[in-house]
């Protein structure tokens, strides 16, 4: 996971045509720059879509990564979000083995989490938490000794926190300049 | 005016000006071949799709107009493919229409299908896949403004065969709306006003000068930089031609196979003012070694060059002429007001590396005859203004080293992707583009045999162009690695002098076949071969195979390291 290690978020404005993911995806690619997660969704205009990128800082200055990524024609406009600057949020569904006598220890530990039971089998839970990257890491190394069956992350979606100053939202488009 | 999407393509190509295409049709780009032929378009067929991608480029090169090459879908355009990734790399505005299978079987690997539009992504500076007829227009507008502005380079238009069989209503629009493509062409007043205090402090500057002079049609700008400051100026591969070489404040070329004084000025130097160049690994050698005394100033429209290998002192972004002609206003204003320090200690040290160390070579009258004295001999007996081409290897550093580049746009070659078979498709392009003057290709053996079917497009289209094969029977700089890097073990470098045989295959692709073993017939052939005009002349010349490019940088050594050529080395206790 990321948060062990040095990272960046990038928040990137894209236009909303197909081909848009392949050029970013293969830029990083084709650069050697590592991403940690991605997360693509629309936004309030359904000309552009946000994608969420974290990438690996060690793996390249994220200088050039943020140039490289502008050269894009379809990149509108690159945010870069400082981890201290940005609310983070990710999602995570995890299939963990609960026979009938752990079921209640699983079921405890959920609530402590504000995690939804979405499925129950015979020996085993699904169960949704949504939270900072963190809380989902922790979750997931107490769940670890019941047994993971099964377990999915969506990468990080990030805004910029609303603090006192105005919206550290830093555009890095013209800064070379 | 209702129109198929054939025909919108092609009249948006006359809409942008094209004059000229280079190209080959197939099946699922023939609706387009259609309507060409009522066209204002020339059309030359080429033999090999990758020589209609060279041509554009060639063309590009001499004329600062888009190439523009069509060719068909799957294998067509995995063939165009590397010169994409040539203009890429060298920032050459090309456009490459390319035919695609109907977007209905799209997916379902149909025939001479492939993801042209996938496979050029990372060749191209943009890429567009067309899904309706109806978007034709703005998309050719939108590739000739990508390709031209900002940085040049490549881009690549995919019309699948139903689209263009598609009937549209013709517009075409008035503007191009990109959101996310706007360049950067004026230059920071701040950064520009840093800049000029630098150059007024520097004791030891070098002008750096890139192929961006050539692109952003900055050579006269330059040359009144160069001559306002009295710095030294070094030109790059790319660069040849952007500042005269007759100029007394020219250095020549520097990098791997750079001269002595331009590689050492530059080491030495305590200001480099970098313009249109990239601190590519070939110019810097070790990039911890490079320069290590010196502040940088770089000028660079494309912003992400700025601080990709070296961390400029002063980072500009903008279009060179438009930079360069702030800066010589900043630098008339500011002599005006302050004392510069004096460069006359600089020069006299580089004087004095120029008489030490000039490029060398000997030439004995009963042979072997040597690549240079071939290169010399063509330089000193065709017109000033003759557009030079090179393919790849040691007959390309040679040329740039021995060719008196005076005037921009006179210099073809690839550089940053290294293509073997550039030169002949390229010198079909650039004579093409400009038929009014002498186009030469000096070009090596193993180049001449990747792409010389192309004389036949040259032949069937009377396109004069020359070459001169530079025959050492090798890969010659290959040869040379290994020889120098690899204890003289050679290991499949050698081609044979006669096969093929250049005379004859010249002539059998409707060119006139020259032979050259002698010093002495040098001049003449090359004067024979001038006097051609109604088709193409390949001269084979049979050259010293033990020459070696020098001096030479070994790759990834430091600049100061530069190996000097040891039958010629002054200092060398010879």
């Amino acid at each position: 996971m990321a948060n062990g290690r040095q990272h960046h978020i990038l928040s990137v404005l894209v236009e909303n045509k197909f081909g848009v993911l392949s050029r970013v995806s293969g830029l990083f690619s084709r650069r050697g720059y590592n991403i940690f997660s991605l997360a693509v969704g629309p936004t309030e205009d359904d000309r552009f879509s946000r994608m969420t990128i974290v990438v690996d800082a060690e793996s390249a200055p994220l200088e050039q990564v943020t140039k490289q990524l502008n050269k894009l024609v379809p990149v509108i406009k690159i945010s870069e979000l400082a981890p201290v600057d940005a609310v983070e949020r990710e999602l995570m569904l995890v299939t963990v083995k609960a026979t009938a006598e752990l079921r209640s220890q699983v079921t405890e530990l959920a609530a402590i989490f504000e995690a939804k039971i979405l499925d129950v089998g015979y020996d085993a839970l699904t169960l949704l938490v949504a939270g900072t990257p963190d809380k989902l890491d922790a979750f997931t190394d107490l769940l670890r000794p019941y047994g993971i069956a099964e377990l999915q992350r969506t990468g990080r979606i990030a805004l910029p926190k609303l603090t006192r100053q105005p919206a550290k939202l830093r555009a890095v488009k013209d800064r070379s300049a | 005016m209702k129109l198929t999407g054939a025909q919108a393509l092609i009249k948006s190509l006359e809409m942008e000006g094209t004059e000229v295409m280079f190209g080959l049709p197939g099946g699922a780009i023939l609706p387009v071949y259609d309507p060409l032929i009522d066209s204002s378009i020339r059309h030359i067929l080429v033999r090999h799709e990758q020589g209609a991608g060279h041509m554009a480029e060639g063309y590009a090169h001499a004329t600062g107009r888009p190439g523009v090459a069509m060719v068909t879908s799957g294998p067509a355009a995995t063939n165009i493919v590397t010169p994409l990734c040539d203009a890429y790399m060298d920032s050459i505005p090309i456009v490459v229409v390319t035919g695609q299978v109907p977007y209905s079987v799209i997916g379902t690997d149909a025939f001479q299908e492939c993801d042209t539009v996938g496979i050029t992504m990372p060749v191209t500076k943009h890429n567009w896949l067309i899904t309706d007829a109806d978007e034709i227009p703005r998309v050719v507008r939108e590739a000739f403004h990508v390709a031209t502005t900002g940085r040049p380079g490549p881009v690549l238009v995919d019309i699948p065969k139903d689209v263009a069989n598609q009937m549209m209503d013709w517009h075409w629009p008035d503007d191009v709306d990109l959101p996310g493509y706007k360049p950067t062409t004026k230059g920071h007043p701040k950064q520009i006003k840093d800049a000029v205090r630098l150059m007024g402090e520097a004791q030891r500057p070098v002008i750096y000068a890139g192929g961006g002079i050539l692109k952003a049609r900055a050579a006269e700008a330059l040359r009144e930089l160069a001559e306002l400051t009295g710095a030294p100026v070094v030109t790059t591969l790319m660069a040849r031609g952007a500042f005269p070489d007759r100029h007394d404040q020219a250095l020549g070329m520097p990098g791997m196979h750079g001269n002595y004084t331009a590689v050492t000025s530059m080491q030495q130097s305590d200001l480099l003012i970098a313009l249109g160049s990239r601190f590519d690994d070939r110019v810097t050698g070790k990039v911890g070694a490079f320069a290590p005394d010196a502040k940088i100033i770089h000028v660079d429209v494309d912003p992400a060059e700025l601080g990709k290998v070296r961390r400029p002192d002063v980072p500009i972004v903008g279009d060179c002429r438009f930079v360069i002609e702030e800066m010589v206003k900043g630098v008339r204003a500011d002599r005006g007001k302050r004392e510069w320090p004096s460069l006359g200690p600089w020069w006299e040290q580089l004087r004095g590396w120029q008489s030490q160390h000039p490029l060398h070579y000997e030439q004995d009258d009963s042979g072997p005859l040597k690549p240079q004295y071939c290169i010399d001999m063509l330089r000193d007996h065709t017109p000033d203004d003759t557009i030079v081409v090179s393919g790849v290897g040691q007959h390309q550093m040679w040329t740039s080293q021995r060719w008196q580049f005076d005037y921009p746009y006179t210099w073809v070659n690839s550089g940053g992707l290294g293509t073997m078979g550039f030169a002949v498709p390229a010198a079909i392009g650039a004579k093409v583009g400009k038929p009014e003057r002498m186009v030469w290709a000096v070009d090596g053996d193993g180049c001449f045999q990747m792409t010389a079917q192309e004389l036949v497009t040259a032949a069937a289209e009377r396109i004069p162009v020359k070459i001169a094969i530079l025959n050492n029977a090798y890969l010659g700089m290959v040869r040379q690695w290994q020889e120098l890097f690899y204890e003289e073990r050679y290991s499949e470098v050698y081609l044979s002098p006669d096969l093929p045989d250049y005379v004859r295959w010249a002539e059998a692709m409707g060119c006139v076949g020259f032979r050259v073993d002698d010093p002495s017939d040098v001049v003449p052939t090359i004067e024979k071969a001038n006097e051609i005009d109604d088709r193409p002349v390949v001269i084979d010349f049979r050259t010293d195979y033990r020459e070696k490019v020098y001096p030479m940088v070994p790759a990834g050594g430091s600049n100061d390291d530069i190996i000097l050529d040891p039958a010629h080395d002054t200092l060398g206790g010879r």
